[in-house]
């Protein structure tokens, strides 16, 4: 009998349309899977048996009753907890918002409710988004389905590990400065950071408004193609959401033609800090790119040294301010001693609700947005992205996409940089300046590192709404190193 | 310290005055999310996971809000910035939800304007030219109530309730320019430029500007200087002055208050102080007031607001006549002076007098009776004229029952009190009231030829031509008839009774 | 540069509303100083040209009709919060006696 959870997602919505099973079938096989293996892994913060079943019960109906079905009916999805879902403990990583019930969905869950999909649960993730490792998780690490000791990339590390372990055909992540990308690459999967505003961010939890957005992880790129279609377009709940419609993202998934295509090779992204075996995949892909009939440039972006500073002063600061609500009034933690006075309520619930580097930040952002120091730091913070966004103006006018490493290294032993936050931070080097631009990004697996057998992630990048090029770029590449493959790589993942 | 009166305080300091005043307006919805913002709704019921600041949730900006804002820049002569971002002002205060406010830092909507207002003086009155700094776009906070404690105020209090209800109503706060030179009219200024600016906006429609309900709320910045120094003194903000009368109350009582401090060598201390509406005095605020740091930085969640020029053109086209336009096509149709046309103003009953001329009143008596009899009530309950129940077109029809002799002016009195009491329409309570001026002269020659037996001595006086003792029988007369008798007609039976004539 | 003095590490705490225990003041005071020193890096490359950009897209205008739509219960609205009474949020005094 098939292993449903080894399906692809478009494989999952075929043989549910043609009735080959049941969307109970699929989501009684997931749940069976994280049951199994969830305790190794620690992918879930919460599993929602009864909602998915329910769902899943629903497609089944709908389908019996000739009713039309979405693209993705039935199919399973992880949402990373940082998205709200009515009635679904949300807890964005974190204690201060241990037991919060939100009382709306928001804009990514109703829409993959509308699509038919089954929610699964919600999935582990960095405190708020801040980290790449998931080791900032107020519950406990994620650890990676290839190697359990260790990380599985983050923040979005229980929806990159829930998706390499088969737990769930689909995940929903957001990136932030490489989120959704990194996680993707040192799991040997699809991760896609949208175009700023092509996914409403209305219902995700902050983390910095101005750099945020969600996106799909898959285990192949035409998979988070659709995922991607059902989640993205505009939202009138989120002003900064982009009123065209979602570009021809699956049809340039499918096409898998780069002819004329010219991909520009970014030379700052590359050299020291680089794993020897990341780089090496690095030019074997380029290769590839290239006998398959793109043209390859390559461009310099000077202004992406300053990136990484950028960031970690324009993330903090709006972080320090977004996460300001979380002061024990209205919803999550309380702690008050005696007969404290509100000021000291707040301080020390917000002591014992965030962890070490959700308070790092906060300190930091909030010290950068001060009168003294603004013009300093978060002044020149923005004008450095001006520049970025500047580079990358630039180099698309040589070049229809980029490319780089997604991360400069595979996954890292759990425990081996939680007390250096630096060395965590460059991490996400090839991530950021995508997210300070704006533009968009996807990481796909693109071979295993010789000297760890860790998965390697190649990032590509495109302008502005035309996050279909990325796709095209995306699906051409992963067919043809498929057939150089003979099987998915993940098939190459120890067996759990 | 000693304490100076008023004028003393003036031959040695002169004030500089700032005034920041809040508007709520009028808008539908909250600014940022579709929550109404209907006033005196249940707690915690107008509120939505946007306005209760919810995580994940996010603002969009009211477009009508946006009109009104620039509709007020327009009318106040200000600059329309072609370019402008909302911003956040980080702090923690329980009545405000995400622990920060949207408002907007150094880039307003509007700046640069003016206006101008009339100030009583001996001679009538004095145009000022009040410079208007900017007009930006804010958040309300949620309402707190302190609970506990012994004087229900905020210090001393055990806890407090939240309601997040006004958390989100739209509020565009207008801040003058310093206000300099203007002496001992320094009360008398803020007091006329709050009231100018409270017709304006209603005279815009984008706010109910009610000052009792908190529509419009009113902060004074005020400092004093040595005569003729050119360095401004330290200045105090004074928050909570909610009504016209306190604009000139807690100026003046602030000036007095500094002034002592001053006088007695000391500094003024920069604080915010909050007014006490029971004895017009001043009192320092927060105690534990540290150097704000409010991290403004742009809203990342709100896009800027770039106002196309044509639409900008267009708001400006359809303003509604400016009120001091208003003002001299009023004086003139109503052919009064500069002083009575002030008291008008202050009194803030304009609408009020010209919707009861056009109900088919006499201007002299529409006048009358808002500046007069209905001010006196107004001030007796504490509220404003146009808040007392009773509409200009039910005035007019009072003093149409006069002219018909109806009412006399002692009924009509009676008919507006019993208006304003819920009783109904003036002629449902002159009907149902039996308040009709008695026009029987059966029951009048009745009354009279009572009083006539009752004084003989006066009656002879009166047949003798002393006419003017004829008071105290129709005095008697009006007694007996409980006021309902008109005066001129029980003069002229009683004469005719008596056969004398006048 | 430095750590961050304890005072000035004290006030950022104090502004942000987090307590922090000596341990955590002095690894701040260290790990802040080593990340700010880096992040100071932004200042080598702008200048007074630069137009800051404060929005991922260039976009503006984007508003909302004013039309009244759902709002929460008032059991919903205070279903999360850690005290209520009479249908409002409870929150602990706020100043002091004076």
């Amino acid at each position: 009998m098939t292993d449903l959870t080894k399906l692809t997602a478009v494989e999952i919505a075929t043989g549910i349309k043609s009735g080959d099973f049941s969307a109970v079938a699929v989501t009684k096989a997931h749940l069976d899977r994280i049951s199994r293996i969830d305790s190794k892994i620690n992918a879930f913060l919460h599993v929602d048996t009864e909602g998915a079943l329910s769902q899943a019960k629903l497609v089944d109906e709908k389908r019996d009753a000739g009713k039309a079905l979405g693209d993705l009916a039935g199919v399973p999805v992880a949402v990373k907890d940082i998205f709200t879902q009515k009635g679904v403990p949300t807890t964005a990583g974190s204690k201060i918002l241990e037991g919060w019930i939100p009382p709306y969905d928001s804009t990514v869950v109703s829409r993959m409710k509308q699509a038919d999909m089954v929610l699964l649960g919600k999935v582990n993730m960095d405190e708020f988004a801040m980290g790449s490792s998931t080791e900032n998780s107020g519950y406990g690490p994620t650890r990676n389905p290839w190697d359990l000791d260790r990380i599985p990339g983050g923040s979005s590390g229980g929806s990159s590990a829930a998706v390499a372990g088969f737990m769930s055909s689909l995940a929903v992540g957001t990136d932030t400065g490489g989120s959704i990308r990194q996680p993707a690459a040192v799991t040997g999967t699809v991760g896609v950071k949208p175009t700023y505003g092509g996914v409403s961010r209305y219902g995700m939890i902050a983390l910095a408004s101005s750099l945020d957005q969600a996106g799909p992880f898959a285990r192949t790129v035409l998979d988070a193609a659709l995922l991607h279609k059902v989640m993205g377009g505009h939202d009138h709940h989120d002003s900064t959401s982009i009123s065209a419609p979602v570009p021809p993202i699956v049809e340039a998934a499918k096409s898998l033609d780069l002819k004329g295509m010219k991909i520009g090779v970014v030379k700052e992204l590359s050299g020291e800090g680089y794993q020897a075996g990341v780089l090496s995949l690095f030019q074997d892909s380029v290769a590839i790119l290239k006998d398959l009939g793109a043209q390859i440039v390559e461009v310099s972006c000077p202004s992406f040294e300053y990136a990484l500073a950028a960031y970690y002063l324009i993330q903090p600061s709006e972080c320090s301010s977004n996460l300001a609500r979380f002061d024990g009034m209205r919803y999550g933690m309380r702690v008050a001693e005696g007969n404290a006075g509100v000021e000291e309520v707040m301080s020390a619930t917000r002591a014992a609700g965030f962890g070490a580097e959700v308070k790092r930040r906060i300190m930091i952002g909030t010290y950068a947005l001060s009168s003294g120091y603004y013009d300093a730091y978060y002044g020149s913070a923005q004008k450095v992205r001006t520049l970025i966004a500047q580079d990358y103006a630039k180099a698309f006018q040589k070049a229809d996409v980029l490319i780089s490493p997604t991360s400069p290294v595979t996954a890292f032993k759990i425990g081996e940089k939680t007390n250096d936050p630096m060395a965590m931070y460059l991490n996400d080097i090839c991530t950021i300046p995508v997210n300070l631009a704006g533009i968009g990004g996807m990481s796909l697996p693109i071979g295993l590192d010789p000297a760890d057998s860790l998965p390697v992630g190649l990032q590509v990048m495109s302008p502005v709404m035309q996050d279909d090029r990325m796709y095209r770029v995306g699906g051409a590449l992963e067919a043809a190193l498929l057939n150089h493959w003979g099987a998915p790589l993940l098939d190459r993942a120890q067996q759990l | 310290m000693t304490n100076l009166s008023f004028d003393d305080a003036l031959t040695r300091f002169e004030p500089t005055l700032g005034l920041e005043v809040h508007v709520e307006l009028n808008t539908a919805t909250k600014v940022f999310c579709a929550c109404p913002t209907s006033f005196g709704s249940e707690p915690n019921t107008n509120v939505c996971p946007v306005c209760l600041g919810l995580p994940g949730s996010l603002p969009t900006l009211n477009e009508k809000a946006v009109e009104s804002i620039i509709r007020i820049g327009l009318a106040l002569n200000c600059q329309i910035a072609p370019w402008s971002r909302m911003a956040r002002k980080n702090y923690f205060y329980p009545d405000m939800p995400k622990d920060f406010q949207i408002s907007q830092y150094d880039e307003p909507i509007c700046f640069d304007g003016y206006l101008d207002v009339l100030v009583p003086d001996q001679d009538g009155s004095t145009t000022v030219r009040i410079g208007i700094e900017r007009v930006h776009l804010e958040e309300d906070t949620g309402k707190l109530t302190h609970a506990g404690g012994s004087t229900g105020r905020i210090h001393g209090a055990d806890y407090s309730l939240v309601d997040y209800n006004r958390a989100g109503i739209p509020l565009v706060e207008i801040v003058t320019k310093v206000i300099d030179g203007t002496k001992h009219a320094a009360p008398l200024v803020a007091k006329a430029y709050v009231s100018a600016l409270r017709d304006l906006v209603r005279n815009l429609g984008v706010s109910d500007v009610r000052m009792e309900e908190g529509s419009l709320r009113c902060d004074a910045n005020l400092s004093l200087k040595p005569i003729g120094s050119e360095t401004l003194g330290t200045r105090t903000e004074t928050k909570n002055v909610n009504s016209l009368r306190s604009v000139e109350r807690a100026v003046r009582s602030e000036m007095v208050r500094q002034a002592a401090v001053l006088d007695s060598g000391q500094k003024v201390r920069q604080e915010t102080r909050h007014f006490q509406e029971s004895d017009g005095s001043t009192s320092p605020g927060r105690s534990k007031e540290q150097a704000e740091e409010y991290r403004y930085f742009p809203e990342p969640d709100l896009l800027p607001i770039a106002p196309d020029a044509a639409w900008v053109a267009k708001l400006k086209s359809e303003l509604p006549e400016a009120p001091a336009a208003k003002r001299e096509r009023l004086q003139a149709a109503w052919g009064i002076s500069d002083f009575e046309m002030i008291s008008v103003i202050n009194s803030g009953g304009i609408d009020l007098v010209e919707k009861t001329i056009a109900a088919g009143c006499d201007q002299a008596a529409a006048r009358k009776w808002w500046m007069g009899e209905l001010s006196r009530i107004a001030n007796e309950l504490d509220q404003e004229l146009e808040s007392l129940s009773i509409s200009p077109k039910q005035v007019a029809e009072v003093e149409s029952l006069i002219q018909s002799g109806t009412l006399n002016d002692k009924l009509a009195r009676v008919v507006i009190a019993a208006v304003i009491n819920g009783e109904g329409s003036p002629a449902e309570i002159v009907a149902n009231q039996n308040l009709a001026v008695v026009s029987d002269d059966t029951a009048l020659l009745a009354a009279i030829d009572v009083a006539i037996t009752q004084s003989p001595d006066v009656v002879a006086k009166i047949k003798e031509g002393k006419l003017q003792a004829a008071g105290a029988v129709i005095g008697a007369v009006m007694k007996a008839t409980k006021g309902q008798a008109d005066a001129a007609k029980v003069r002229q039976l009683l004469f005719e009774r008596l056969g004398v004539s006048e | 540069m430095s750590n961050l003095s304890r005072a000035e590490l004290e006030n950022l705490a104090k502004l942000a509303r987090i307590n922090l225990t000596d341990e955590e003041l002095t690894i701040f005071g260290s790990q802040l100083g080593l990340i700010l020193d880096s992040v100071a890096k932004v200042q080598e490359v702008v200048n007074d040209s630069i137009v800051p950009m404060s929005h991922a897209l260039p976009m503006t205008n984007v508003f909302r009709p004013d039309v009244v739509g759902q709002s929460l219960s008032n059991s919903e609205a205070l279903a999360a919060a850690p005290s209520t009474q009479d249908h409002r949020f409870k929150v602990p005094r706020i100043l002091d006696e004076e």
